[in-house]
């Protein structure tokens, strides 16, 4: 008897099975946001604040009718990180050699004893509010991108910046030595170290 | 000579469509890879502000999601006023602690340190709201936090 093959199954409706799929997974698909700026609230217990020179406090305020406040003047946002950026670097005390501010005796003493305090109002809106955290986050990150800069050739990190240094970090894929990155990335920190206090 | 005689034309050849699944399939995957179903359907208005300075959430650590925001279409019984979202419903401002306690009771001992709170505001929510829960999260420990946002330039937040 002649052998039979099997009948061939007709595929012609595959496409219109993927298809269908297709078009469940385009509808239900939301790429999710997971990206921010991180912060630390301050605990509650109630210890004696420390007392701090008013020329170490930064005080930015932000109304509710969103308009900026710098230290006792109107500002644009756009202007702000440049602000902050002159305030943490300006060394005051002379203490700090990696600085390289004016040494306004009337401005911080030292990146590490100056304080930016962010105050806002009830009815200032979320958006000025997530702006100007930015712009801070960003005054920090300024100086923290010129100080690896210039410590990262002797390290072994030659032209990588704060902020591809932590991302390197993270990155699984990277090679490299971690654990030196590590120290530089905790080394800056300490130098430039974030001190960004929100009031109530 | 019938061999090189010229096959009768019959106008155009079908463009062959057997590839078509093929890439279907491809467009699929990409879909279904990139799909994160989501966890809570919102019930308030959720447009994200941007900025640029922004650092990846970490997954590695345990993540509570907290929104804000006015309620949407639909739920205008419930003012016009932003308000907060846990998991599936509307909450008032003391549902925050109880909440973090039952997230934390969710999760293994040695990971409880490092429960991050996401706080998923509305761009044009005002920071009453977002103080109040910012101090209710202090009062229950969880210090912890990341304000998401999108990815831009900050001056389109303003318009």
């Amino acid at each position: 008897m002649a052998k039979r093959s099997a009948p061939e199954v007709n595929a012609g409706s595959m496409a219109d099975i993927a298809f269908l799929l297709l078009i469940f997974f385009l509808v239900t698909t939301t790429i999710e946001k997971d990206s921010g700026i991180n912060r630390k609230l301050p605990p509650m217990e109630e210890i004696d604040p420390p007392i701090i020179k008013q020329k170490n406090i930064f005080t930015v305020l932000l109304n509710g009718k969103d308009q900026l406040l710098v230290e006792e003047e109107l500002m644009e946002i756009a202007d702000l990180r440049e602000a902050a950026v002159e305030f943490l670097d300006n060394n005051g005390d002379k203490s700090c050699d990696y600085c390289q501010g004016k040494s306004d005796p009337r401005s911080s003493d030292n990146p590490d004893k100056a304080i930016i305090s962010l105050k806002n109002e009830r009815e200032t809106s979320y958006a000025a509010y997530i702006s100007v955290q930015n712009e801070l986050v960003a005054a920090y990150n300024v100086l923290r991108n010129r100080r690896a800069l210039e410590i990262g050739p002797s390290k072994g990190f030659r032209g990588m910046n704060f902020v591809e240094m932590q991302k390197n970090y993270k990155d699984a894929r990277f090679v490299g030595n971690k654990e030196k990155l590590k120290a530089v990335i905790d080394q800056i920190k300490l130098e430039f170290p974030q001190k960004l206090s929100e009031v109530q | 000579m019938s061999k090189f005689k010229k096959k009768k034309d019959g106008g155009l050849p079908a463009i062959s469509t057997a590839s078509l699944p093929d890439i279907v399939f491809m467009l699929l995957f990409f879909f279904m890879v990139a799909t994160v179903m989501r966890e809570n359907s919102l019930k308030i208005q959720n447009s994200l502000p941007v900025a640029n300075q922004v650092e990846k959430l970490d997954k590695k650590n345990p993540v509570s999601y907290i929104y804000m925001g006015k309620p949407s279409s639909g739920y205008e019984k419930f003012g016009s006023e932003a308000r907060i979202q846990l998991n599936d419903q509307f909450a008032s401002l003391t549902d925050v602690s109880a909440f973090i306690s039952a997230e934390r009771s969710a999760l293994r001992e040695e990971l409880i340190p490092f429960l991050t709170v996401a706080l998923k505001v509305d761009r044009d929510a005002n920071m009453g709201i977002v103080g109040d829960v910012k101090q209710e999260l202090r009062k229950v420990n969880a210090l912890k936090i990341n304000y998401t946002t999108g990815v831009g330039d900050v001056e389109t937040n303003m318009n």
